[in-house]
């Protein structure tokens, strides 16, 4: 057997648990053999972890429009060098994607660029307006892969009941942006004691929890018409109230998603003590009672899925003061060590079951096959390494924005080797390919 | 006078709001007051204390009463003083307000003074500029020097703030001026309550006890502030109307009956007639509101002095 790369004595981790240590052969694009073989280069990767490729299921990639914040150049380079071999960006650009054309040109481009492949979701309604549905099918045969008006939120149930509904005859899911306009408030920041203390203007957890329980409603409602396929994704949740809605509504066999931010999973309102705009995002950081709910959901699968919402921001936008800096945290580059190290290493959360919501689980959501790490699969493969330690130096992200809440922090588990169909499209200058 | 203060405790580098600050600090800073008292007392209104410190006031909100009051403090004691206004909403359209204070300070700043619409932006500051920071007010969050000015008032009548019931009467949830007051005056072993429409009400602070009800916070009082009310909560929604306010919260004669005798009233300004307080109250002899403003410029010269003199032996 001859390729083109050998990863000697990795370590497989996927859904299914670990195993190894295995001699890794890739070449064609595919995972050629697990038992070794010749190839024009070798890795010895003792120690370290290989697992399918991570899928970001919400990046804002801010092209077309916004490419003083990032572009698909900088942001496709941040996710493979953050261990992603696939991402979806959000149609919240300007102007918003919600044409065949654009969302294919993306597409086109994002190829010549080479990192990681770009799956545009597209917006629901035109201009995301939250009025007049867009092309769903044109949309997704151009390549979209959901109907989402993120960074706005769906005020008018009547349209999004039609838009789940239209969307299911192509097959697209409809994500979500749950949050409830009115009881928001314009809130800054999650209300509670904090913000009470801090004197600033509160979104209560029940702006998510009334607009999932809504959303909920709708959903149950389309699935009695000619929708039965339709499908639902919480995007970025936050509250543990919204996660129990979504834990019954699956109990009860609605077919709802959800995804988790890695912010939500380790920051609280409380970092907003520092009144620094770096906490600043939407949905809100909110209490540690949240937090544990949601790495609970997380763990027993009621959230699918790790979606990073990484949300750049020019340096000048975000030394705004607290009612003006933007929201959004960029977290396409530490998502996956931070996880591990907070979760895995610190609270004893499962490698494979967080390796899962970082890779099938996304792919599941969005309707994508699984990768499996078995013979003739498709090489678009993470290595990661869980010995060394580094701290985040947000300064050295090839996002443009270089602005992190976690800044400083020692993180271990960072990838190392990206693959793409067996193209490296990221390799840590550490690692030593011998000929 | 000077050789007295140095002897006293090491102070915190800013006067944000009042971490890292303790009673020690606020006592310290109120005998400093005083000796200021007795200098704005002398007919030549001037020391030498802060000659060859330059002291910005950057209002980043309109506030002409507080700027001119802190400008006339740092003047006193012969601060050089830069005065810079800007309207946040201007630097929103792109200008950084980071470049704005680093362009200031590139002109050898000392402290700065800053007020600004939005929570933490004096904090900002402080991570950005090795310099001392004084909150003029920041959105809804500080007011310390209004704090401090109407606890030094209430020491001057009250003698100690030990045991003492102090309620605070109005918009809660959006005054500075009751959050810093909810911050200094339990340190200072006040028992303080919050009184409000419960539209107007946080969720809870600590140390402090929180109210709807109008006379079981005044009941027994010792002193009552009222706050200015803004109209535009109404437009919000948060008020059905003005007459609803005054019917259920106005500061009346009748109503101070419920605290103690002759308890006294504070407002820290600018005052809507006849809505937080009723008709001439304000001129009542148990109003301490004229005392609040000349007592304003003593504390402010004080606390100027202590971040720029008095930490030096520190
Ligand atoms: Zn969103």
């Amino acid at each position: 057997m001859q390729g083109e790369i050998l990863l000697k004595n990795v370590r497989l981790v996927d859904a299914s648990g670990e195993r190894g240590p295995a001699d890794v052969l890739i070449g064609e694009g595919k995972i050629l053999a697990l038992d070794g073989g010749n190839a024009q280069r070798t890795l010895d990767a003792g120690g370290l972890i290989l697992c399918p490729g991570f899928f970001d299921p919400h990046a804002h990639l801010r092209e077309p429009g916004q490419e003083v914040k990032e572009n698909l150049e900088t942001g496709l380079t941040a996710a493979a060098r953050g261990g992603y071999t696939d991402v979806v960006s959000m149609p919240n650009t300007t102007p918003p994607v919600d044409q065949p054309e654009v969302v294919a040109a993306l597409i086109k481009k994002a190829r010549q660029i080479g990192q990681a492949r770009l799956h545009p979701a597209a917006a629901l309604t035109q201009g995301q307006e939250g009025k007049l549905l867009t092309e769903a099918k044109l949309l997704k045969e151009a390549g979209a892969v959901m109907l989402t008006d993120d960074g706005k939120t769906n005020e008018d149930a009547g349209v999004l009941a039609l838009g789940l509904t239209y969307a299911a005859s192509w097959g697209l899911p409809v994500a979500v942006h749950a949050e409830d306009a009115g009881l928001r408030r314009g809130g800054v920041m999650n209300e509670g004691p904090v913000s009470f203390r801090l004197g600033l203007p509160g979104n209560p957890a029940a702006a998510e929890a009334a607009r999932i329980a809504r959303d909920l409603e709708i959903l149950s409602y389309v699935l009695e018409r000619p929708a039965q396929d339709a499908r639902l994704h919480i995007q970025h949740l936050s509250t543990a109230r919204g996660l129990e809605l979504i834990r019954r509504a699956r109990a009860r066999g609605l077919p709802v998603t959800a995804e988790v931010a890695p912010h939500h999973l380790t920051l609280t309102d409380e970092r907003l003590e520092s009144l620094d705009p770096v906490y600043k995002v939407a949905p809100p950081l909110r209490t540690q009672t949240d937090r544990e709910a949601l790495i609970r959901g997380l763990l027993e699968g009621s959230i699918d899925c790790i979606g990073t919402d990484h949300a750049p921001h020019t340096q000048a936008e975000k030394e705004q003061d607290l009612l003006r800096a933007p929201f959004g945290i960029p977290s396409l580059e530490v998502a996956f060590p931070l996880l591990y190290t907070e979760l895995c290493l610190k609270q004893g959360f499962p490698l494979a079951t967080l390796i899962e919501r970082f890779t099938d689980g996304p792919r599941r959501v969005l309707g994508f096959r699984p990768i499996r790490l078995e013979e003739g699969h498709e090489a678009s493969l993470t290595l990661l390494d869980p010995n060394s330690e580094r701290a985040v130096d947000p300064t050295h992200f090839a996002s443009k924005a270089k602005f992190s809440p976690w800044a400083g922090w020692r993180l271990s588990g960072w990838p190392v080797m990206t693959l793409v169909e067996g193209r490296e499209v990221f390799v840590h200058p550490s690692l030593t390919v011998g000929a | 006078m000077i050789a007295e203060l140095t002897q006293q405790a090491a102070f915190p580098k800013h006067l944000l709001d009042f971490q890292g600050w303790n009673r020690k600090h606020i006592e310290d800073l109120f005998e400093t007051a005083k000796l200021m008292q007795e200098v704005l007392s002398r007919p030549v209104k001037k020391v030498p204390a802060l000659t060859g410190f330059t002291v910005a006031t950057v209002f980043f909100e309109n506030s002409t009463r507080t700027r001119l009051s802190f400008e006339l403090a740092a003047r006193r004691m012969s601060a050089d003083v830069l005065s810079f206004s800007a309207a946040t909403s201007s630097l929103a359209k792109g200008e950084s307000y980071k470049d704005t204070l680093l362009t200031l300070d590139a002109m050898g700043i000392d402290a700065y003074v800053i007020r600004s619409d939005a929570a933490g932006m004096p904090h900002q500051a402080a991570r950005w500029l090795g310099k001392p920071i004084i909150n003029a007010g920041d959105g809804w969050r500080a007011h310390p020097t209004q704090a401090l000015l109407d606890a030094f008032s209430l020491l001057e009548r009250l003698g100690s703030l030990e045991g003492k019931k102090i309620a605070i009467v109005g918009d809660i949830l959006h005054s500075r001026v009751a959050r810093s007051g909810a911050e200094l005056l339990p340190m200072l072993g006040a028992e303080v309550w919050l009184c409000g429409p419960a539209t107007l009400l946080p969720g809870g602070l600590p140390n402090v006890t929180m109210t709807t009800h109008l006379r079981q916070a005044l009941q027994d009082a010792d002193a009552v502030m009222a706050l200015r009310l803004q109209r535009e909560r109404m437009d919000k929604g948060l008020l059905p109307s003005e007459p609803e306010y005054v019917a259920g919260y106005q500061i009346t004669q009748e109503r101070l009956g419920w605290a103690k005798p002759g308890a006294l009233l504070l407002h820290p300004g600018p005052m809507n007639r006849d809505v937080e307080l009723e008709g001439t109250l304000a001129e009542a002899a148990q109003s301490l509101i004229e005392r609040q403003v000349a007592n304003g410029q003593a504390v402010r010269m004080a606390v100027l002095y202590h971040l720029l003199v008095g930490r030096k032996g520190a």
